[in-house]
Parts: structure tokens; sequence; C-alpha cells
């Protein structure tokens, strides 16, 4: 059962992977990125992370996704690009090179940490506080706003951060402005 | 290890199997026939207050008007515009059906809740619960659910190749995105007070009237769920999406026959089903009427059964507050929407929430909570100033640097 699972999610998500990468309208590959988050959901419902499951489908595939459709639709870039000429011209060699490099990387930490979970660790000890639905969201909730309350207010810091940085950057200098 | 639903522990056994299979079945059936009678409650009821007579020829009191409309449109041509996306254009109907139909799933339909009672029921020989599934997220999956709802919308719009869909769907993105926050955190008020994201649980928690959360959250966050769940359906008076005086038909300009017919039964299925959220969320669900002890008993109908009848009266409730929305409320214009939504909505429902986590707060700590309650509304006070004195700044900035594009 786990494992017709994980092969369906996991099928889900190279399959959008592989669409985002390989459509050339900017609109599928959007939908794309949806199936794959879809299958990181999957994923997180089959390993008992259901408020993970559920924020992954609010946040990201409701909001950031369709923030990007919003943007191809409003700019009107729904158009499926011309790619023949490269404005870098070694760039498709480096991406070779760079994914060929992150691939040998994953393989190695892969072997390398493949005993993490049987022997060094002892995962969360969920299974007692699973009886009641909501364990999840407490076991979280004691971790953002009680364990790492201070990088979670730092990390909020950074984003108004970026919000007000990006609307200065934006916004049209007028004369008399500096 | 998917539901609560004690009925769901252990092996796979045939009567569960057998059980799971109808509530999938029943809720789908009510589901379709709850949307047909829909539609005709919607015409008749905006009809009686427009002084029209509405429906009346198919069936007894024109019941079967709905059932008549859809054959028709079952029989109609499918077009596909040359223009629009193929795949795209087939596919968003479905985008905005599925999800229509996913949110009934989480209500809980029936039960006895009453005297502390879990709203278990026993069906051949088997504990389980009157709703589809009880999730362990509970009530986020539904905001799951009206966050994914948008992509059909949207997608119709941008595939079908043509400018006035398109500008609808612009708007339906635009307007989605905005209202879902200020959903979600009224909805975190609720949360906050029934302590379990399980809507079975929340309807537990709303056992007396003073216990309804319409109640015990202050009637701010229920408010602000309506209006914003309304924009959320695109019912009217936030119906921008498919503004007829300014975009053709909107996204659903270019579909017609089945198609459309999808697209139509999605929204009126939303309503229904939004309906029953909130229901489920303010009003107790299926939960009994019933003040300092006194409970409003329909006699010779069993708890468990009773517990249906008070939900579909209250959900009728509601479904006539839309109607009677549609028929009062004009249109808004799409910069009063960002600013009801934005400036508003949102910011209403925050300070509320925090107001509502301070005082549990000074509860759980021995505070003095009138004490606590003051500060908070003073802080909230100073923040709303401050926003107050933001607003008014821009808007001196923009009439002072004129307009921009």
């Amino acid at each position: 059962m786990q494992l017709i699972v994980f092969v369906l999610a996991s099928l889900m998500m190279i399959l959008g992977a592989v669409g985002v990468v390989t459509r050339k309208n900017p609109v599928h590959a959007a939908l794309s990125l949806v199936l794959t988050l879809f299958g990181v959901a999957v994923h997180f419902v089959s390993l008992e992370a259901y408020f993970l499951a559920a924020v992954q489908i609010i946040v990201y595939a409701g909001a950031i996704v369709v923030l990007f459709l919003f943007v191809i639709m409003l700019l009107g870039v729904d158009k499926a690009e011309d790619i023949s000429t490269e404005p870098l011209v070694t760039q498709r060699w480096l991406a070779g090179v760079a994914g060929l490099g992150l691939l040998g990387l994953l393989v190695v930490a892969v072997a390398r940490g493949a005993d993490v979970l049987t022997t060094r660790s002892e995962g969360l000890a969920t299974e007692a506080e699973n009886a009641s639905g909501d364990a999840n969201i407490q076991q979280l909730a004691r971790s953002v706003f009680g364990d790492y309350v201070v990088a979670f207010e730092l990390t909020s810091v950074l984003l108004v951060v970026a919000v007000v940085g990006t609307v200065m950057l934006a916004r049209k200098r007028t004369a008399g402005e500096a | 290890m998917f539901a609560l639903d004690p009925m769901l522990e252990g092996d796979v056994l045939w009567t569960p199997l057998i059980i799971v299979v109808l509530k999938v079945l029943v809720v789908f059936v009510v589901g379709l026939v709850a949307t047909m009678l829909m539609v005709w409650f919607e015409r008749k009821v905006i009809a009686g207050m427009q002084n029209r007579i509405g429906p009346n020829k198919a069936g007894p009191f024109g019941l079967l008007q709905t059932l008549a409309d859809g054959i028709k449109l079952f029989f109609k041509e499918d077009l596909l515009p040359r223009r629009s996306d193929r795949f795209v254009f087939a596919l968003a109907p479905f985008l905005a059906f599925v999800p229509a139909f996913l949110s009934f799933a989480i209500i809980p339909l029936g039960g006895d809740f009453r005297d502390g009672n879990d709203g278990l029921v026993t069906w051949f020989g088997v504990e389980t619960r009157v709703q589809l599934a009880d999730p362990h997220v509970g009530v986020l999956f539904a905001l799951a659910i009206s966050s994914i709802a948008v992509y059909g919308i949207m997608l119709a719009g941008w595939s079908s190749g043509s400018k006035y869909p398109l500008l609808g769907s612009v708007r339906a993105s635009a307007q989605m995105v905005s209202y879902e926050a200020a959903l979600g955190l009224s909805l975190a008020s609720v949360l906050l007070v029934a302590g379990t994201l399980s809507t079975s649980g929340i309807v537990s928690a709303q056992a007396t009237l003073t216990d309804w959360h319409l109640v015990s959250t202050g009637i701010v966050p229920f408010v602000i769920f309506l209006i914003a769940a309304t924009a959320e359906l695109n019912r009217p008076p936030f119906d921008l999406v498919e503004a007829e005086q300014e975009l053709v038909g909107g996204f659903n300009t270019e579909y017609s026959s089945i198609r459309f017919a999808l697209f139509y039964l999605a929204e009126f299925m939303n309503t229904v089903s939004m309906s029953a959220l909130i229901v489920t969320l303010f009003f107790g669900g299926p939960q009994p009427i019933s003040f300092n002890g006194v409970t409003l008993d329909i006699p010779f109908v069993p708890n468990g059964l009773e517990g249906t009848i008070w939900l579909l009266l209250k959900v009728l409730v509601f479904l006539y507050v839309y109607v009677w929305f549609r028929a009062t409320l004009p249109r808004l214009r799409y910069d009063q929407l960002m600013d009801l939504g934005w400036k508003v909505l949102i910011p209403g429902s925050l300070g509320w929430f925090l107001l509502l986590a301070a005082q549990r707060l000074a509860r759980d700590l021995g505070w003095n909570i009138f004490v606590a309650t003051a500060g908070s509304v003073v802080v909230l006070g100073v923040c709303y100033a401050l926003m107050l004195a933001a607003f008014a700044t821009s808007n001196k900035t923009r009439e002072s640097q004129g307009v921009q594009f």
C-alpha cells in the first residue's frame, strides 16, 4: 500500500518536473508545477504529515502558482517561447555540467546518509500523540513558536524587508524625487 | 491512517467498505440534488423578490426546471473556439467541478452531538460518523479545496483565447487569492476557540447557543467569513468574474453545452457546501438549538436523524441569505473590491484574532481578563491609527503625482 502510494506520487512529481522544463508554453509549465506540488502533498500525507500536506496545497498550489499564472496572464507572455537563439552561448553545456554535478552530490549524500533514519536517530516520537488528530499541529507549533521562535520572527522580518525592497525597486521615480 | 473515523481503523473489512461506498454515493447524489434544488430555489426566490413568477412550467412549482435545462444543455452543440488551448479548455470545467464536490465531503451531515455525545452513529454494527471523511486537517482541507477551486475559473478564461474571458480570469485569480487570506484568518478565530481542526470536533464544541462560535468568537469573524466566502464563491455582489455588463459573460463566455453546465453546477454546488461550512463553523452544524439547559427537540424523531434536519434548516437560511444578497446588493467596482479585501477584512480579522488570542492567554495565565482586553484594544487602536496614517499618506502621494501607469 505504502509502496503503491509512493510510486504513484513520485511518478506525479517526476512527470510534473519534466513538464515544467520541457513545456514551451509558460501556462502549461506552471500547471506541471502544480502536478509536482500535489505529488509532494501526497508524499506528506503518506508520511502522516497531514498539516504540511494541507499547507503545501493552500500556500504553493493555491496561492503561489496562482500568482505565477496571474502574472503570466497579466503580462501577456503566455505564448510559446522561441528559444532557437541563445542569449548565453555556452549555457546548455554549463547547465549539463551543473546538473551532473548536482546529481553526483545527491547520490553521494544519499549513499552516505542511508542509515540516518534507521540507526542514527529515533525520529520523532509521534505514535502515542497521533491518537488525536491535532498532534501534527501541536508539535509544529511547539517547534515554531517555542524552540525556534527567534529564527521564525527573523524570517518574517526578512520577508517584510524583501517586500518593501521590491516595492521600492519597482516604483517609478518621478522628477523632483531623489 | 487517513481518517479519525473509528470505522476505518484496523483491517479492511467488507461492512466498512460497503458503508464507505454508500456514503460516497449518498454524498454525491445529495450534492447533485441539492444543487438542482438550489438553482430552482434561487430562481424562484429572486423572482419573488422582483415581483415575477419565476419558473413554473416544468413539474410542480417548476421544480424540474433545472433538470430540463440540464437535458437541454446536454444536447447542445459542444463548441471549441479555434484560438483556444484545447487541452486546458477541456480540462477547466472539471477543475471547477471536482473541488466543488470535494468540499462537501468533510461536512458533518448529521449524527447525535447532544449531551456530550461525539456524533458517532452505529450502522450495521459499525461505529462511524455521518460524514464522508473526517481528515486530520479538518477545515484546512476545506481551505485547500477552495484555494484549488480558482484554477477552473482562471484556466477557463485563459484557454478560451479571447479577451473578455481572459479579463474575467485575471480578476478571478486576484480576487480569490485576496479573499482567501481573510477567509483563513477569520477561520483561525474559530479554531482558536474550538481548539481542534476536525469538523466533528468543532461541532461537538458548540453544544449550547452561547457555545456557538458565532457568539463565542464575537460576531466579527462570522461577518468577515461570510463576506470573504461570498467573494470566494464569486457570487453577487462580488461577481466581477462574470460581470455581464462589462465582460459579455465573463470567464465562461466561450463555453457551451455540457462544459458550461459543469461550471454552472460547480458554482451552485460551491454555494451549498460553503453554506454548510458556515453552519458547521459558526452555527453548530447538526446541533439542535439549546439555551440555558432547554433544548428545542423535534418530537418522535431519533436524535441521530434530528441532526440532519437541523443542519438542513440552518443551511436553508444561508442559501436564502445568498439569494437575498444577489437580489439586493449592487456589484462592487474592482478597486472597491480590493480595498475591502485588503484594507478592511484582512486587518480586521487579524486584529480580532489577536484580541481573542490575548484573552485566551490571559485566562490561561490567570491575569485579569479585563485588563488584558483593554490593553490589547489600546495596542490594536494604535495599530489602526498607524494604518490609517499610512493610507492617508499613500493617498496624498498618489494625488500629488497624478495618474500613473
